[in-house]
């Protein structure tokens, strides 16, 4: 946590991150615009058609933003931080394990990246013990196997670990 | 007095054993997910919400509902011992209820906010109990052009009485309507939005949208703050129990003062967090020990927890009787009933007797039996707050990609609780609200089915929302609700005028 600490006063700007969001939702709302168009947003036979209603939608997201977006220019005061870069960090410290935990569960299975998450987080984060580690991270999945998969009849991703083991 | 009788048939169904047993899991459950950081009454629900998928949907509402109990309770728990809320609407009661555990008085602090989180609700269930059936009978004779004013109101009441920008607040509910859009449109059977994704036939669930945003999203802010608990021991034994007991019927005028404003903000979508706010504010300037609000002071415990809890039940009232929920929560418990194929609305209320008096009914038995839980088992609770958050939040990241997946059996949807999880912690640091999103993407099919039948049933012509009084009123008031601070501002400089 001393990195913190160090960090302190420096980061993305307030100001900037909330222009990012405004433009970001206005190119949803646009998005969402040309998907209504493609299915028509006039009136047909069957009343309004598919586009109709989404069409609005998009364009009121656009309105908004483009509010939000001048708002966040001449309100926010210019030195307000969004965060700072070490919190960034222990933030992305989440977001990039459980990434590439999302992503591999396909293949793996839940089970094995679960464990391998929950080991991975007490041991760089916690500093715990192997002991305590390996409980846990093994401890965890096995509960979660037998709650779904024996009690209440879920199964759940599996890898090529269960596969060895005949599960 | 039909209602007496259905309310007791309700009991009957609640006194079942597998019912009685389903409830006290469902209060156990909520309460820790209360306590757990990135683990709230919402997305607690979303989770917990496919295992129910066996049950009957009777056994399934008592179980969701009273985790929701248990969460209400848990927050206060978080709030008092280690000045974390747990929840945002146990914000007001780490105030006092905080400085109370420091000055050793934890137990009562505790007992304080426990009881009278159960009078709240206890109220606000007797409201629901007289006044949903009058409602749900009311609302029988609503066309489609009534049922959208209705979403018109609430979508409204959020703009207009929300604390977070207004445009904020749109933008947050319009994404939520584009996402609920995304799919098979329901009504001419089409295809819309998915540009040719195969992933997005199905639409975006809501479920997945609540696990990230508030599961994913919550424990990306906790670790920005970088929390560690440091919390107050909990003791709580009869003899405590008793003398704070002794103390609080001292406090009723506060207690029904925030019984009102809890259920008036609850019906309305404001939610339990301005709820709480409120009730502590007005409760500051009406006590004669106000100057000692923020110092420790029982009422100051009393207020916010009492409006809170009847604020998170009255929320049940409208999603019950109209099909339009007040809270996040009430809207994961009102797509759980779609699941289980009820049709929220006031038809439940003709079609559907057992289920929804039986519902009524456990949230009676589900908050006093949450009273007696949370009382004997603080300790406990205390515990598992001081499991360090570096062995808490993998564990919850686990339990949300489980919920996520076992929602549609997908692992598709695993990877989009992650971006939902992202986007709602920019966007929370924003302040952008994400309760109105979840109740968009769980109303924007029917909303949007509504506002088409009505139009059709014109010709196309807008004037069919103010064709009789009754759908004229309600969009008035929608309207209302929507300029409410423009139109308050406006009274104010009218009123100061005199003065200048």
């Amino acid at each position: 946590m001393s990195e913190v600490s160090q960090a302190t006063g420096r980061g993305p700007k307030h100001r900037q991150v909330e222009i990012g969001v405004a433009i970001a939702t206005a190119v949803f709302g646009a998005i969402v615009m040309i998907g209504s168009l493609q299915v028509g947003i006039t009136w047909g036979i069957e009343g309004p058609r598919a586009g109709f209603f989404p069409f609005y939608v998009g364009l009121f997201i656009i309105i908004s933003s483009a509010v939000n977006l001048f708002q966040a220019r001449s309100e926010i005061p210019i030195g307000r931080l969004f965060a700072e870069w070490g919190q960034l960090r222990s933030v992305m410290s989440v977001v990039i394990p459980t990434a590439v935990y999302v992503l591999a569960i396909p293949y793996l299975g839940i089970y094995l990246m679960s464990t391998l998450l929950i080991a991975l987080f007490m041991k760089w984060l916690g500093r715990y013990s192997w002991v305590v580690t390996l409980a846990v991270a093994i401890g965890v999945p096995l509960f979660t196997y037998m709650m779904f998969e024996k009690w209440f009849l879920v199964p759940l991703p599996k890898g090529p670990i269960e596969d060895l083991m005949g599960l | 007095m039909e209602e007496i009788a259905n309310l007791f048939h309700g009991f009957t169904v609640v006194l079942q054993p597998f019912n009685m047993l389903v409830m006290v899991i469902g209060i156990v459950l909520g309460v820790l997910i209360g306590v757990l950081p990135g683990l709230g009454g919402a997305n607690g629900i979303a989770i917990l919400l496919p295992l129910t998928f066996s049950m009957s949907p009777t056994s399934a509402i008592i179980m969701l509902s009273c985790i929701y109990w248990g969460a209400l309770f848990g927050g206060a728990i978080t709030s008092i011992l280690f000045n974390i809320p747990g929840e945002p609407w146990s914000v007001a009661t780490t105030f006092d209820g905080h400085p109370m555990a420091q000055q050793g008085k934890a137990g009562e602090a505790l007992t304080a906010a426990f009881t009278s989180s159960f009078v709240g609700a206890l109220f606000a269930v007797i409201v629901i109990t007289l006044v949903a059936p009058l409602v749900a009978k009311f609302a029988l004779q609503f066309g489609p052009a009534e049922k959208f004013a209705v979403f018109f109101l609430a979508f409204c009441s959020f703009i207009g009485m929300g604390k977070e920008p207004p445009f904020k607040t749109l933008v947050s509910m319009m994404i939520g309507f584009a996402l609920a859009a995304v799919g098979l449109d329901s009504v001419t059977g089409q295809l819309r939005l998915t540009f040719g994704f195969t992933e997005l036939l199905t639409g975006f669930d809501f479920l997945i949208a609540v696990i990230g945003l508030f599961g994913i999203g919550e424990i990306l802010l906790t670790m920005e703050e970088g929390l560690s608990f440091k919390g107050k021991a909990a003791g709580i034994n009869p003899k405590v129990v008793w003398q704070t007991w002794k103390e609080l019927p001292r406090y009723w005028m506060t207690s029904l003062r925030s019984c009102i404003i809890g259920c008036w903000m609850g019906i309305s979508p404001a939610g339990a967090t301005p709820a709480s706010f409120m009730s502590y504010g007005i409760a500051k300037r009406a006590s004669k020990n106000g100057k000692n609000f923020g110092k420790g002071e029982i009422e100051g415990v009393v207020a916010p927890e009492t409006a809170a809890h009847a604020a998170g039940t009255s929320a049940l009232l409208p999603m019950l009787s109209l099909g339009v929920p007040g809270s996040p929560t009430a809207a994961v418990l009102l797509g759980g009933l779609l699941i289980w194929g009820l049709q929220p609305g006031p038809l439940l209320f003709v079609e559907q007797k057992e289920f929804v008096w039986g519902l009524i009914a456990s949230m009676y038995l589900g908050n006093f039996f949450g009273l007696i839980i949370v009382l004997t088992m603080v300790p406990l609770f205390a515990a598992i707050l001081r499991i360090p958050f570096s062995i808490i939040a993998p564990v919850i990241l686990v339990v949300c990609a489980i919920g996520a997946y076992t929602v549609h059996n997908s692992t598709f949807d695993v990877v989009l609780m992650l971006v939902f999880g992202v986007i709602g912690y920019v966007l929370k640091k924003c302040d952008y609200p994400l309760a109105p999103m979840v109740l968009a993407i769980v109303l924007g099919d029917k909303a949007e089915e509504a506002f088409r039948q009505s139009l059709l049933g014109s010709q196309g012509s807008l004037g069919v929302f103010w064709s009789n009084g009754l759908v004229g009123s309600i969009m008035a008031l929608g309207l209302l609700a929507l300029f409410w601070p423009l139109i308050s501002d406006g009274l104010a400089k009218l009123r100061a005028r005199p003065a200048v």
